[in-house]
């Protein structure tokens, strides 16, 4: 009550009340994409995450690039050799090496064992020449980020091991990589297409198409989710092309994840609708397409996109464990899951655990969406705190 | 509350109805049929088959009919509670499935649980000891338990069992039971084997309940009853068990609806990597050897889990929550 009457000067306002009017006139004048970062920029957490998951889709676009070795190249005479380590210091001089690997047969039991051999060193370089790839497939170039730049035998190193071929697996989960990431990618994308466009259908229109459309949902829903992939995926025909296999893949997941993305969708369009705002726009004469693609999809656009982030590690390990049990992505195309593959049984864990990497990849990969897609949720919500 | 339960019993046939169609679809999709692929692995092998005995495996699972009559001869099979023969195992579908769907269903159940016994208290811990070492440690356990599929998870613990125990923990009996007629001894057995895959297989849905549960309840403890009600003096263990977290489960009642289902299905990817005698494994054999009504009769039971969960979730719901039960009344 007493508030005004202290306050007697007007003109005279505190420094710290104007620095506040004027941060406030910022906010009040921001964009809803400005508000959202700004709220999303304050969890340092989901920040870092964001910066992991563009490392990895920076290996989506170049695995070569990354990769030490061809990832097909087999020689059997290098299988199942272990991690050899990286030192980085060379006495006291930065310069990383790493140890030589040397193969002997063992006598009794016939199998190669493999040991660290420090005393020669084969030293790593940085943009070294390596096999020869197409970037993006426009320009061809054979620099490669780092390896030892030497072809000779004694000299390679294989930074997570080899497989059961002799195949170089930092290089194989370069490219694993870019198929489960876009695997992902691309599936989430094709269910948003359809949950914005079956789910907005069904909440704008309403009636009969509405009807339908959920009791599609329920069933959907009621399917059991993975014997029914692996019956899909088993139903492909076995001579197609990994790249047709893939887009049936994503396909398969897009076409079983998108109902909860139209479930949503429809909900929001339902509300919506009733809004003062879209009235005005429908008072104004605006024909329904406008309406609903300038009006009433951007005022949701943050919750599909953090509800979709949040989608596309469920596809990822989806796609990993179809691919897991050999009915998903197959070989030769390479993905997270055919990967672990090799690793399927304990017989071969125990003789090469090293074959398990590939699954830190996946969690690491999982883990990084989740806690970008809960901080975009968290900021995308004007009504959290 | 009577007549709503039936209104979703009476849904059931139609569902099945539909799913059978769809299943029955998928399982005939795949070019060429059991057949061609068993040829084509004897022939491999170096064997033959001579074309009297082909015709006649032909003629006696009627592949050479269209698909509708193949379908309905499937579905007064099914009529009669017979599920077909196996082409690759020739012996009836019922005798391969029945045991393995008993320990499916065990499996889930096991690992649902689980889910609730471990995850209902940690959540109420978290909850009311915000910010609490022990409340970080399960955030972080809840991260990785999401993000860690289910194979890898049983790779690793298989992993390091074998390697520091020198133990494979695998399959769901020691090798004496395994063909044994059920009794207190073998039930015990299959207790010794069970913890890992159920551990395996709740731990996902125990970091999802987990979290849910603790939000839930935190919204909970800041309304002004539970002030009103520690004014008054009432101890704090009583007053959060009471009121708090009896408003805080209710909603996770919904959440059974679609967890029971995916326990169903998850468990197929663990029975396969820990060799677990479940109808997962078998479908994978079946859907791969396009043993189709095999597979096929796997799919449906599969399907018939999913709706029974939804049903169970349903009822629990209605059950528990008086504005359901008044609205269908």
């Amino acid at each position: 009550m007493r508030e005004p009457m202290a306050n007697a000067n007007p003109v005279v306002l505190p420094l710290d009340q104007v620095v506040k009017s004027v941060a406030e006139e910022r906010v009040s004048v921001a964009s809803n994409w400005k508000l959202v970062w700004w709220r999303f920029r304050k969890h340092h957490l989901a920040l870092f995450s964001a910066g992991v998951l563009i490392l990895f889709y920076l290996v989506v676009l170049v695995p070569d690039f990354f990769a030490t070795y061809d990832p097909e190249a087999t020689d059997a005479k290098l299988s199942f050799i272990p991690i050899q380590g990286i030192h980085l210091l060379d006495g006291a001089r930065i310069s990383p090496w790493a140890p030589a690997i040397v193969g002997k047969r063992n006598a009794v039991t016939l199998k190669m064992e493999w040991q660290v051999d420090a005393t020669k060193q084969v030293p790593l370089h940085l943009f070294v020449r390596g096999y020869p790839y197409k970037v993006l497939g426009i320009f061809e170039t054979d620099i490669h980020l780092f390896g030892s730049g030497s072809q000779d035998a004694d000299a390679k190193v294989f930074l997570l091991g080899t497989d059961r071929l002799g195949r170089d697996q930092w290089s194989r989960l370069m490219y694993g990589t870019r198929t489960s990431m876009t695997v992902g990618l691309v599936a989430v994308a094709l269910s948003v297409v359809l949950g914005v466009v079956l789910g907005g259908v069904s909440g704008y229109f309403g009636g009969w198409l509405d009807l339908i459309i959920q009791r599609l949902i329920e069933l959907l829903q009621s399917l059991p989710t993975i014997p029914i992939w692996l019956a899909m995926t088993a139903a492909l025909p076995q001579d197609w092309r990994p790249d047709q296999v893939f887009l049936a893949i994503t396909i398969i997941l897009a076409l079983v994840g998108w109902t909860t993305l139209g479930r949503e969708v429809r909900g929001r369009f339902l509300s919506l609708r009733e809004e003062d705002f879209v009235l005005a726009a429908e008072l104004a004469g605006c024909s329904r397409w406008r309406i609903i693609t300038r009006h009433m999809v951007p005022a949701f656009m943050s919750h599909i996109i953090a509800t979709s982030t949040l989608a596309i590690p469920v596809m990822i390990i989806n796609e990993t464990s179809l691919s897991f049990l050999g009915l998903g992505i197959r070989p030769p195309a390479i993905s997270w899951g055919v990967l672990l593959q090799e690793a399927q049984n304990l017989q071969t864990i125990a003789l090469a655990p090293w074959l398990l990497i590939p699954g830190l990849f996946v969690i690491l990969a999982v883990l990084a969406f989740n806690i970008v897609g809960d901080g975009l949720r968290d900021a995308a919500d004007p009504y959290g705190h | 509350m009577l007549r709503f339960i039936l209104q979703r019993l009476l849904l059931l046939p139609l569902l099945l109805f539909v799913f059978s169609v769809v299943v029955f679809l998928l399982v005939q999709a795949p070019p060429g049929d059991f057949l061609t692929s068993y040829l084509a692995t004897l022939a491999s092998s170096g064997s033959s088959v001579d074309q009297a005995q082909v015709d006649a495996l032909t003629k006696q699972f009627g592949l050479d009919q269209p698909f509708h009559v193949q379908y309905i001869r499937w579905m007064e099979g099914l009529g009669r509670g017979d599920l077909g023969l196996s082409l690759e195992y020739q012996r009836p579908n019922m005798e391969l499935i029945g045991e393995r769907l008993l320990l499916t269903v065990l499996l889930a159940l096991f690992a649902f649980v689980f889910t609730w016994v471990i995850a209902i208290p940690a959540g109420i811990y978290s909850a009311t000891h915000q910010n609490s070492i022990l409340d970080y440690v399960f955030t972080l356990l809840n991260y990785i338990g999401v993000a860690t599929p289910n194979f890898m998870l049983a790779l690793i613990l298989m992993w390091v069992a074998f390697s520091s125990f020198g133990v494979s923990v695998t399959g769901l009996f020691s090798r004496e039971y395994e063909q044994a007629p059920w009794s207190l001894a073998r039930f015990i057995d299959l207790l010794q084997h069970i913890w890992l895959p159920m551990i395996i297989l709740g731990i996902a849905g125990t970091a999802r309940l987990m979290r849910v549960m603790r939000a839930n309840l935190l919204d909970e403890l800041n309304k002004p009853y539970v002030v009103a009600a520690r004014a008054r003096g009432l101890s704090e263990w009583r007053l959060v068990l009471k009121y708090p977290v009896r408003l805080a489960i209710n909603p996770l009642v919904s959440t059974i609806g679609w967890y029971l289902p995916q326990l169903f299905s998850g468990s197929l990817i663990v029975a396969t990597v820990m060799n677990l005698p479940n109808i997962g494994p078998m479908l994978l054999r079946a859907l791969v050897q396009q043993d189709m009504y095999l597979a096929g009769s796997i799919l449906l039971i599969y399907c018939f889990l999913t709706i029974i969960g939804t049903l169970i979730s349903d009822i629990l719901l209605a059950w528990l929550d008086p504005r359901i039960r008044m609205e269908n009344a």
